[in-house]
């Protein structure tokens, strides 16, 4: 019974980088702030990024297309675009992971620079050049640059939680 | 060198073609399927157009579900402040009932007056239309994008570019009708270009959305004579909307001008979409 409870426990713990990217996709949370819109960023692409170089199982690629396609709906975009961005997203990341031999956080920090900037070019890329949308490209920069600098805080918080996601496996 | 190209070739490979022991999709096999995805996107059929609408309902649905937590916990800080506020916007709510009382005995005579004018020139009352009032199931309040999505759709008579109200203020119109929800394209967005009129000048120009809390004004005459204050309304060019629907007042940042809007627009709650044409288009 108390195996039983704790193999729940450990997978519930797994679950949990999903629950996340998923409750950001579908709920009005973001951090998308009105009045303070030099602070907006997109934790989506943190998590992304994060969880695929960190451990692709338990974020898989099926998910994050599925969360992409639930993004488009609820934004209103063409159906697509998010599932693209979030991939090559996470492409990056696996590319970083098979080349790493010592993970550390200033390391991956650096390479989502560049990831990101791609990542949003091909979102701006497709909306204005295949779907004529017009784009505030200022407010997407401005989102860029702060997720960027975010990335290190929060890839502290997500370090602690996929350390209790480790000893939870192990109890 | 050699190497080292092999090895990011290898890295690549293994990125975008392998699966991990969980993987049931190789990265490249769903960026593919988001390529077919964007290409349906263009296809326009009756089918495709349904299965659409079916599986947007359900998204719209379980996001406002999962939305719950999120506005409690605002709705919660709200009421709290507006607690605290309360006695002031009593005393402002007082003075201001004073003035509308006052405005109202003037409004009733000018309206017995417009009336009477009316009936002598056999005029339709271009201002009476139907209207269906529905809730924001969910605004996600986009930095780059500003839309709305409704709790009402195809069943509720709302149909793609109809206009909707906050209140008697214009805040944007229709652009995505489902089955049981709709989204409406705000007046700030990027995107929103609207045919407006001026007043009391009478000038036309095009509203047109920057993504801020304020949209430009273009097209203006030329040697026009713009005063910050002055009121902006639908001009119902073209028929699309109603003419005289109040938006907003125009203001002036750094030599141009643009339109504070009477509604805040991150507010929303309950709008009206305006479901019967304007009289231009009925004849």
């Amino acid at each position: 019974m108390v195996s039983f409870r704790k193999k729940y426990v450990s997978r519930f713990f797994g679950l949990i980088p999903i629950l996340i990217l998923f409750f950001l996709v579908c709920s009005d949370t973001n951090f998308n702030f009105e009045e303070l819109s030099f602070l907006s960023f997109n934790l989506i692409y943190i998590v992304i990024f994060y969880w695929v170089l960190k451990n692709p199982d338990i974020l898989g690629y099926g998910f994050i297309f599925l969360a992409g396609v639930v993004n488009d709906v609820i934004i209103g975009l063409p159906i697509g675009v998010s599932p693209i961005t979030y991939l090559i997203l996470a492409g990056f990341a696996a590319y970083v992971r098979y080349l790493t031999v010592e993970p550390s956080l200033i390391y991956d920090w650096v390479i989502f620079v560049p990831s990101i900037a791609v990542t949003n070019s091909v979102y701006f890329y497709i909306l204005r050049i295949f779907f004529d949308i017009d784009v505030n490209y200022i407010a997407l920069a401005v989102n860029t640059s702060v997720t960027i600098l975010l990335y290190p805080i929060i890839g502290i918080l997500f370090n602690l939680l996929s350390k209790i996601i480790i000893v939870r496996k192990n109890v | 060198m050699v190497t080292s190209r092999d090895d990011f070739s290898i890295a690549i490979r293994s990125a975008f073609l392998k699966k991990g022991l969980k993987q049931k999709f190789s990265l490249l096999a769903l960026i593919v399927a988001s390529i077919i995805l964007l290409s349906i996107e263009a296809i326009n059929s009756k089918s495709l157009n349904f299965i659409r609408s079916s599986v947007k309902d359900v998204i719209y649905r379980t996001s406002f579900i999962a939305s719950i937590p999120n506005n409690s916990i605002s709705s919660v800080f709200t009421k709290i402040q507006n607690y605290f506020e309360v006695y002031e916007e009593y005393e402002i709510v007082k003075s201001k009932l004073q003035q509308l009382e006052n405005q109202k005995n003037k409004i009733n005579y000018l309206k017995i007056e417009n009336d009477k004018l009316k009936k002598i020139i056999d005029d339709t009352d271009a201002y009476s239309y139907e209207s269906v009032t529905t809730k924001v199931l969910v605004d996600k309040k986009s930095p780059f994008l500003k839309s709305v999505i409704l709790n009402k759709g195809f069943n509720s008579g709302l149909k793609k570019g109809m206009p909707v109200l906050d209140g008697s203020y214009f805040v944007g119109r229709i652009t995505e009708v489902n089955h049981l929800s709709s989204r409406t394209l705000l007046i700030n967005d990027l995107n929103s270009k609207i045919p407006v009129l001026i007043e009391p000048m009478g000038y036309q120009a095009i509203m047109s959305g920057n993504g801020d809390k304020v949209a430009l004004l273009e097209f203006l005459p030329k040697n026009h004579q713009l005063e910050v204050g002055n009121l902006v309304y639908t001009s119902g060019t073209g028929g699309i909307f109603f003419p005289g629907i109040p938006i907003g007042k125009v203001e002036s940042i750094e030599k141009k001008f643009y339109i504070k809007f009477f509604s805040d627009l991150s507010q929303l709650y309950l709008v009206n979409v305006i479901t019967s044409e304007p009289t231009g288009n009925k004849q």
